[in-house]
Order: C-alpha cells, then structure tokens, then sequence
C-alpha cells in the first residue's frame, strides 16, 4: 500500500495528515516528504494527524527530535489511538487543535454519565505539567501533584493527595463531586464556581467537595452520614 | 570499558547541576574512574569555569558535531585529576547548534574510552533538555528545598518518565538543617513526598562551595567540608555502593555527627 501523506495550511501553522500502513514507512515517506519541500517549511509549526496508529514514547519523542533538527516544530499530535494520546500528553505535546476537526470528533457516550460509563482510571502520579481531560469522570489512583491538572466532565476522585489544579463538572454539571483521601488542590471548581483551598490545620482525612447553594463546601468524608 | 552516561538537570536554574556535574566528576576521577563531563548549555557555559579549566579550551562540543575537530581534541584533561576530562560547551552559539541524535552518536563514540560520562544540563524543559537527557542512561533531578525549585523537579521527572529514561534519582542540594527543624524550610521527608523519587544525596548548605566554585577547585576534593563529603557519597552510590544517609534528625544534631563521619579518617 502506498503510505500517504497530505500537508495543509490551517490557522496554527501547518497539519499533516498521515495514512494507514507500517509505522517506518510511513514516517519515512513523510520524512522524505519534508525534504522535498526543503526550506520552504523550516521555522514550521506542525500538528500531525497520526491516525490509527498506536506510538510509543520513543516513537513520538523520535520523530519530534527528528522534526527539530529540520527547523520544524511539532505541537499538536491527533490520533485515534488513545495509547498515541497518552504518550503525546506526557510528552507535552497538545492533543487536539483549538477547534476540533469535525470528522475527528471523539465519540463519547452519549448518556449522561451517572452510572459509572465514561470515567478513566489513571493509576499513577500526574507531575506538574501533565494536563488530563476527560468528559466523564476520572479517577486516579496517585497522587496529582501542585502544577497538574485534571479537567473532567463528571466527577474526580483522587486515591492519594490532591494537590493540583481540579475541575469537575467542567461543562456545566452542578452535581459533581471531587474526593480525594487528601483534598489541598491549588484551585478547586465545580461547574462556574472556583475555590481555593484553606490552610490545613490538623492531620489530612478524606473529604468531599461539592457545590451546595452555588457554594463549593468541602466536608471530612464520614461513612457513618452515608 | 563502557561508560555509563549520567545527566544532571534540575528545570530551574541556579539550582546547583553545574557544581554537581563538577564535583561528581571530581569524586569519581579521584577514585581512580575514567570521566568525561560534557558541558551542554551552549551559549551559557559555565562547568569550564567550575572546574577551574576556561583558559585551556581550544576545541568545543559544537566544533566536534560540525566535524571541525577530533573528539579527543576538544577534551580538555583536567589539571588536578588525570582520569577527569571535559568537553566544553560552545559560547558563541545557542541550544539548537547540537541535536539529541547528535549526543547519542557523541556518547556512543565516548563510551568505549571511559568509566562515566557526566552531562550538565542547561536550565529548562526545552531543546538543551532534550540534548542532555537523549543519551542518559541515569538522570539525576537536583533540587533545593524550595517550592519553586520542587515544582519544577517535579515536572522535569515527569519528563524524563515519559523520555522512558527509567526512574530519575534525587539530590536535595542546599539543605539547612537547622531551618528545617525551625520549620521554616522544607524537609527531605516533605520533598520525597511530593516527588516520589529514590533520593541519591543531600547537600547540606555550605558556604565553602562558593569559594570552591570561584578558584575552580571542586569541593569533593577537599577532605573536611561537609558538603565534599556529601558529594563523594553521592559519586560511591552511583557506583552502587550502599552508604548510609546523614540522618538529621538524630540527636547530638547534623554537625556533630558529620563531624563524627569525618573525624576518624574519612569513612
């Protein structure tokens, strides 16, 4: 099959789509694509439609430095793997363009999403810098570290300290909750509302944040209320 | 011989990798182990001056990837350590002049002819970065007891996680162990925490590494300070020696006990 790959302008530099097919040929055939072009891409900025292929760290950090040393700088990765997403994530790179591509459009469940569909489980630490957004709900088993920040559509629960940036409920759900065993986030937001974390005072306990009269309250998880 | 390849980066600058580059290098060539230092912060550098070797460079990284000079060229023997050499950073020149592909085929070419390859690492997450980490087999984060300093650490072991350089280890450099225990500093238990990462050293503040720094005489090499001895530690468990951490919070305080470490022959 011959690998394809198709260059267009788009408003934040330049998108690459690449097609199907074995990953060496095609980041060849795309390699000798930009040679082609010679200097009339140097100083570029590529966001790479990746497709169905699923990239490792090596491959993705690979073909970045192999971008940077033509002059061109790659930004943005879009791919359907969500493997390729995640490598992509942790390697700084963003995931999607400021408007997402139409025919791209994740396809999410479509329900509202109190039943436990749609949530990711991350079970490791999110550093500083790491970014993780999620129409549903997310849980990390982990700690989220002053710097990360976790956007999701549901609720957030965090198995370990929370200390970040968290926004539940982003696109407008008042009933979503965040928990974590230790709740000091940087920022706290449910839906509209942002809130800060007060000094802790005594040992860390388990707790709850909620909105409650257009208030994010945070209260000491009891078993015993429930 | 096949060298292992060590990079020292910390994200934030003025942190301590260059001193650490240096002294490392200078504890592990005094312990008879071949070394070669690579000063990656082109257009900054800073780890010739530490070492005491400015006037001595003819040759430099960049003139051996732009195939001007021989490798064995550009590195400069030190003029205390026989076994210790460094490969100046370019001044004239900026981060984008060496890419990473560029210091891997650099290090493999070195690996045959020493013991270590040390990396100083310019300060940030951006291209020097990626040239100093591309290579590493270890990654040593430094850090100071600082928010700001651990902030970044934590961000750069992120990082190096996704590099899949394997576990980066830790050197909490300029500890003040007396403001910890006021609690007006952050403590070793305290950045662990955070950090998650195995811990490889602690550098207790020190005002003779300043005095070092400036003659260009590392401090690893001067038997009596506090923060030499904390370095040669450092240089023993990188070469997988188990040696105990000076622990602070024991009684009698953090000097005497150093004092006690030190005062029957070294250890």
């Amino acid at each position: 099959m011959q690998p394809k790959v198709q260059i267009k302008g788009i408003r934040e530099g330049l998108l690459v789509t690449l097609g199907d097919g074995e990953w060496p040929d095609i980041r060849a055939a795309f390699l000798e694509h930009i040679a082609q072009q010679g200097d009339f891409l140097r100083g570029g900025k590529l966001a790479v439609d990746v497709g169905n292929h699923a990239l490792n760290a090596v491959e993705l950090g690979g073909l970045r430095d192999v971008l940077s040393e033509r002059g061109l700088s790659l930004w943005a990765v879009l791919a359907n793997s969500p493997k390729t997403v995640q490598t992509a994530q942790a390697l700084g790179l963003a995931t999607r363009l400021s408007k997402p591509i139409p025919e791209r459009a994740q396809k999410l469940p479509e329900t509202r999403l109190y039943d436990g569909e749609g949530a990711v489980l991350v079970k490791r630490t999110l550093r500083s810098g790491y970014s993780l957004e999620h129409p549903g709900h997310v849980v990390v088993i982990g700690d989220v570290n002053p710097g990360a920040e976790i956007v999701a559509g549901g609720d957030v629960v965090v198995w370990g300290h929370l200390r970040g940036v968290v926004h539940a409920g982003a696109e407008g759900d008042e009933h979503a909750v965040v928990c974590a065993l230790d709740l000091s986030p940087t920022q706290l937001r449910i839906a509209g509302q942002i809130a800060l974390s007060p000094q802790r005072r005594g040992k860390t306990q388990p707790e709850v944040a909620k909105l409650q009269n257009g208030q994010v309250i945070a209260e000491v998880w009891n078993p015993k209320d429930r | 011989m096949a060298a292992k390849v060590v990079t020292v980066t910390s994200g934030k600058g003025g942190v301590g990798k260059t001193t650490a580059t240096a002294n490392l290098a200078a504890a592990l060539a005094a312990d008879g182990d071949k070394v070669v230092c690579v000063d990656t912060d082109i257009g900054l550098r800073n780890l010739d001056v530490v070492l005491g070797l400015e006037n001595r460079i003819v040759y430099d990284l960049v003139d051996v990837i732009e195939g001007r000079c021989r490798l064995r060229q550009a590195m400069i023997r030190d003029k205390r350590l026989p076994e210790l050499h460094l490969i100046p950073a370019a001044q004239t020149r900026d981060k984008s002049a060496v890419s990473p592909s560029d210091m891997v085929r650099l290090c493999d070419e070195l690996r045959s002819e020493c013991d270590w390859i040390l990396i100083d690492s310019p300060a940030g997450i951006e291209r020097g970065f990626r040239n100093a980490v591309a290579p590493a087999d270890v990654v040593i984060v430094i850090t100071n007891p600082e928010v700001s300093a651990v902030r970044d650490a934590d961000r750069i072991i992120g990082l190096v996680e996704a590099e899949e350089k394997g576990p980066a280890r830790l050197v909490i450099n300029r500890l003040r162990p007396e403001m910890v225990k006021r609690g007006d500093m952050l403590g070793i238990d305290d950045i662990l925490e955070l950090l998650a990462v195995d811990l490889i050293g602690v550098i207790p503040e020190d005002e003779n590494v300043v005095t070092s720094t400036n003659r260009g005489m590392p401090i690893s090499l001067d038997g009596k300070t506090k923060a030499g001895q904390a370095f040669r530690n450092i240089a023993r468990r990188l070469k997988g020696e188990e040696v105990p951490f000076l622990n602070l919070e024991e009684q009698g305080g953090f000097l005497g006990r150093l004092a006690r470490m030190i005062r029957p022959g070294g250890d």
